[in-house]
């Protein structure tokens, strides 16, 4: 049984390898239209990855994520654009707006049960999508949003403003983003989370401090979701109201569920599937959402846990690093 | 009052007073006072939809009470979260076991663990120095109470796949874990066949002796409740309606009118 | 004072529109506990279907029906679509999934949303559609000084009439006594000797039927429709489904009249940009203080 399964853990463990060589040298072979391509998966993958910590890990049904996506993205395009604040140093700054947004917000709905919860995220990520458009305080620009902003620079020559230099960030980003998210599920902070998602009376009852931990999911969540937005903003060098709709957060649901709640790979082929599907179907021009639609009810139909769940207690992809660290324990 | 406790004169850990509890219009709880002495086994029984259950979930946080007090060793605890409860001392198990389902039989008992560990996001991101002893000391605890409970072999098989009598002793490993020193169980025998209950009995008797716990219960099945307790309490319709030692109440008219009614109804 | 009365008009007017769309969500709600997010395109593709009833059937209903019979027969044929429709969307994309939980389910029913979304836009164009003018009746009354249109009052009396027999439909007869049973408890209710199949084929003929005549009324009322404008609506209408309560129908009823008032309330009195924050606030206000809802009753979890 051990041999079998570090036999397993071994295959992984080159997979691995495979996967992370294969993004290493992929954007030297392809044209700067296929790098946007995986920045954008890259893109999906953060913020899919955010709202699994919400979502997969917690269980709680938010579906308005897109709010702290654009709080994160106009915190950046504001500071930026009216203080000239570098981009490097907005993405801590944006977390934490995104972050504070959330400990903010979340505070007095927190007790809600399910599909309460649910429609008053909804509701969140509306008022937030609204206010921007209605331009308070002349900050926002309205519907036409804010542009200009700068690239991300380290001071002098070493500045990241062409498609594969914003590829290497992002996923560099999202590589750290996984570490951090793989230790956070094997810690004491992770295991409470699951067991809030499992049963909320038994968590309780076991000395998680409910409440508090729902809490951090969002705020998490919400900073993580920051850093993506703050990305976004200066790839794209403009931000504005219609990138972080309702349909938004829908779409960030389904990464979490068709790649399996709580599962990190899970998420990054939920995000794939996402980002790269109406890329892939161009061809299909006008009937591409309508296949996309199909596919999503097939996926739910054959895969209901999604195409990669989480397993626990056996060998698991995700639980390579902290695998590793156990051995030397 | 001998079973290895240190003391001689036996110290309070756990008192009702005047617990009301109402629903609606119903008063499921009404004026209950109890005292649960250290190192005993205190069991609560009575009709069903006595209140028992009622008073197990005022105690242990899940409700709060409209009127009355829950005293814990000094501290009054009554209306405080049930985590908090947790923290202080008293660890409960649920009459439909409530485990962490898609969770494996470990991690279940590591989550008792929760409330006595302390590191944050931070230093588990970072995975600190600090962190990780205290991960291997929840860890090594929680594997102790596996091995207690006898159920390393499902160590890593889901708790939703672990047979009845299996789950219902690893909720109460979890309870362990939080390193209680009052234990609440919600009929920990329902379910369970006449050997398990047999071990369970065995393994309460084994934790007032060598863990100095003290342990409230719930329980319909009478020759648990006669076998292992040192003080029984009946309770009908919200009251308390006797209090005595297991001899006493099973030889109390009023306890057996609640449970058979009267001659004239019958 | 006017002005007051014509918006509370006017908030009734939407206001029926989103309650009659939430009712379809509630009663999905409650017997399936799934968000049916399709049930907002169901509402769009009954005004399609009802569009192009009248522009084809123009010269048969002018002459045949009149201008409201034209009105209720193309809603009646498109709530018939529609009831084939929602029963069909249902076999094919929701009840393989039930067995798997309510989240898979959530998913399938925003696949089933892009699709029937996407098919109305590949079929009628990504374009606006304009209801043809001359068949919608446009006659203005004062009534004390109260501005109303003719089509207001006609929408006014068909919805609280259709809002009637669903009423009566789910509190006096077996059908109803059967939905209301298997949204209380499933397991129970099957026990029961209810078909729970049935039930289903019930609230899908009724909700989406339901729904498309709505879609006519609102194509008739403003005249222009889109093929995505049942997101919002389907948004609003879910927004009052819980605001009344889940799984609450003479809940989801009010909640939707109190949401349309708000919303015209807040565009008059606060500003048009910002009515529809107004009206999220006040959902997100209302629970806080009232975690299930205006008229949903406390249920105490059992432990």
């Amino acid at each position: 049984m051990e041999r079998e399964k570090t036999g397993f853990f071994g295959s992984q463990q080159s997979l691995l390898f495979a996967i992370v060589g294969i993004f290493i040298i992929y954007p030297f072979f392809v044209s700067n239209y296929y790098i946007d391509v995986a920045f954008f998966f890259g893109i999906y993958a953060l913020l899919g990855l955010s709202l699994n910590i919400v979502l997969g890990e917690v269980g709680l049904f938010d579906l308005g994520h897109a709010g702290f996506y654009a709080i994160g993205a106009y915190t950046t395009a504001i500071l930026n654009t009216k203080l000239g604040i570098p981009i490097l140093v907005l993405l801590p700054v944006s977390a934490i707006a995104a972050g504070i947004f959330a400990y903010i917000v979340c505070s007095p709905i927190i007790h809600l049960r399910g599909d309460y919860l649910c429609i008053v995220t909804i509701g969140m990520g509306e008022i937030v999508r609204l206010a921007l458009i209605n331009n308070p305080f002349d900050l926002t620009g309205g519907p036409n949003g804010v542009y200009g902003i700068d690239f991300p620079s380290f001071g002098g020559p070493f500045v990241i403003d062409s498609s594969i230099e914003y590829y290497f960030l992002i996923w560099i980003i999202v590589v750290l983003s996984i570490i951090g998210l793989i230790r956070l599920q094997n810690s004491r902070i992770g295991r409470a989370w699951n067991c809030i998602r499992e049963d909320e009376v038994a968590a309780g009852s076991s000395g998680i401090d409910v409440k508090s931990y729902k809490l951090l999911a969002f705020v998490i969540g919400a900073a993580l979701a920051g850093v993506a937005g703050n990305i976004y903003a200066s790839k794209l060098m403009a931000v504005s109201p219609e990138s972080f709709s309702f349909w938004e957060s829908c779409m960030l649901f389904c990464i979490v569920l068709i790649g399996g709640m709580g599962s990190i790979p899970g998420i990054l082929i939920g995000a794939a599937f996402i980002s790269l599907f109406p890329e892939i179907f161009r061809p299909f021009a006008m009937y591409r959402m309508l296949v996309f639609g199909l596919v999503m009810i097939l996926m739910m139909m054959f895969r209901p846990g999604g195409v990669w769940p989480r397993k626990r207690g056996g060998p698991e992809f995700v639980s390579l690093l902290s695998r590793m660290r156990k051995k030397d324990v | 009052m001998s079973k290895g406790d240190l003391h001689t004169t036996p110290e309070r850990v756990l008192e009702t007073r005047g617990l009301t509890k109402i629903f609606g219009g119903l008063i499921a709880v009404n004026n209950f006072d109890a005292t649960v002495k250290k190192g005993e086994i205190f069991s609560l029984i009575g009709p069903n939809g006595a209140g028992k259950t009622t008073v197990f979930n005022v105690v242990t946080g899940i409700y709060k009470p409209e009127a009355g007090q829950v005293i814990f060793g000094e501290k009054d605890i009554t209306g405080r979260k049930p985590h908090q409860i947790v923290s202080f001392g008293i660890a409960r198990t649920f009459q439909n076991i409530r485990l962490f389902q898609n969770m494996t039989c470990l991690e279940n008992i590591m989550a008792g663990q929760h409330c006595r560990a302390k590191a944050g996001v931070w230093s588990s991101i970072f995975s600190f120095s600090a962190q990780k002893k205290e991960e291997r000391r929840i860890r090594e605890i929680s594997e102790s109470r596996i091995e207690q409970v006898g159920l390393e072999r499902f160590r890593d098989e889901l708790a939703k796949n672990i047979p009845y009598g299996s789950q219902r002793m690893l909720e109460i490993a979890r309870a362990l874990a939080t390193e209680p020193m009052l234990l609440v169980l919600d009929e920990p025998s329902s379910g369970l066949n006449a050997g398990e209950t047999e071990v369970l009995m065995g393994f309460l008797k084994e934790l007032i002796e060598k863990e100095h716990l003290t342990i409230l219960l719930i329980e319909h099945d009478m020759n648990v409740v006669m076998g292992i307790s040192d003080k029984v309490a009946v309770m009908d319709e919200g009251k308390k309606i006797a209090e005595g030692n297991p001899e006493e109440i099973y030889n109390n008219p009023r306890v057996i009118e609640a449970y058979l009614g009267t001659e004239e109804e019958a | 004072m006017q002005v007051v009365f014509e918006q509370i008009i006017n908030g009734l007017t939407i206001g029926s529109f989103y309650a009659l769309i939430a009712l379809g969500y509630s009663m999905v709600y409650g017997v399936l506990k799934l968000i049916n997010f399709a049930h907002g395109d169901f509402f769009t593709l009954g005004s399609y279907l009802g569009y192009t009833l009248l522009v084809f059937g123009s010269a048969f209903i002018t002459t045949h029906f009149g201008l409201w019979g034209g009105m209720v027969a193309a809603m009646l044929m498109a709530a018939m679509c529609l009831a084939f429709i929602g029963v069909l969307v249902e076999r094919a994309a929701y009840r393989p999934i039930y067995p798997a939980g309510r989240l898979p389910a959530v998913v399938s029913a925003l696949g089933a949303s892009i699709v029937l979304q996407n098919a109305i836009m590949v079929i009628w164009g990504p374009r606006y559609q304009a209801y043809p003018a001359k068949l919608i009746p446009n006659i203005h009354l004062n009534i004390w000084g109260i501005n109303i249109t003719v089509l207001q009052i006609v929408i006014l009396v068909l919805s609280f009439v259709l809002m009637g027999i669903l009423y009566y439909i789910i509190q006096k007869t077996v059908f109803g006594a059967a939905i209301r049973a298997t949204a209380l408890d499933k397991d129970t209710a099957s026990l029961m000797g209810i078909n729970f199949n049935k039930v289903i084929f019930f609230i899908f003929t009724l909700g989406p039927a339901l729904g498309a005549m709505t879609g006519v009324m609102v194509g008739m009322y403003y005249r222009q429709i889109s093929f995505t404008m049942g997101w919002n609506y389907g948004l609003k209408a879910f927004t009052a489904t819980i605001l009344g309560g889940i799984g609450n129908l003479p809940g989801a009823m009010f909640g939707g009249l109190i949401l349309g008032v708000l919303e015209m309330l807040g565009a008059a009195y606060i500003s048009a940009a910002w009515k529809d924050v107004f009206v999220f606030m006040i959902l997100i206000l209302v629970l806080i203080f009232r975690p299930n809802g205006l008229f949903g009753e406390k249920i105490a979890e059992k432990v």
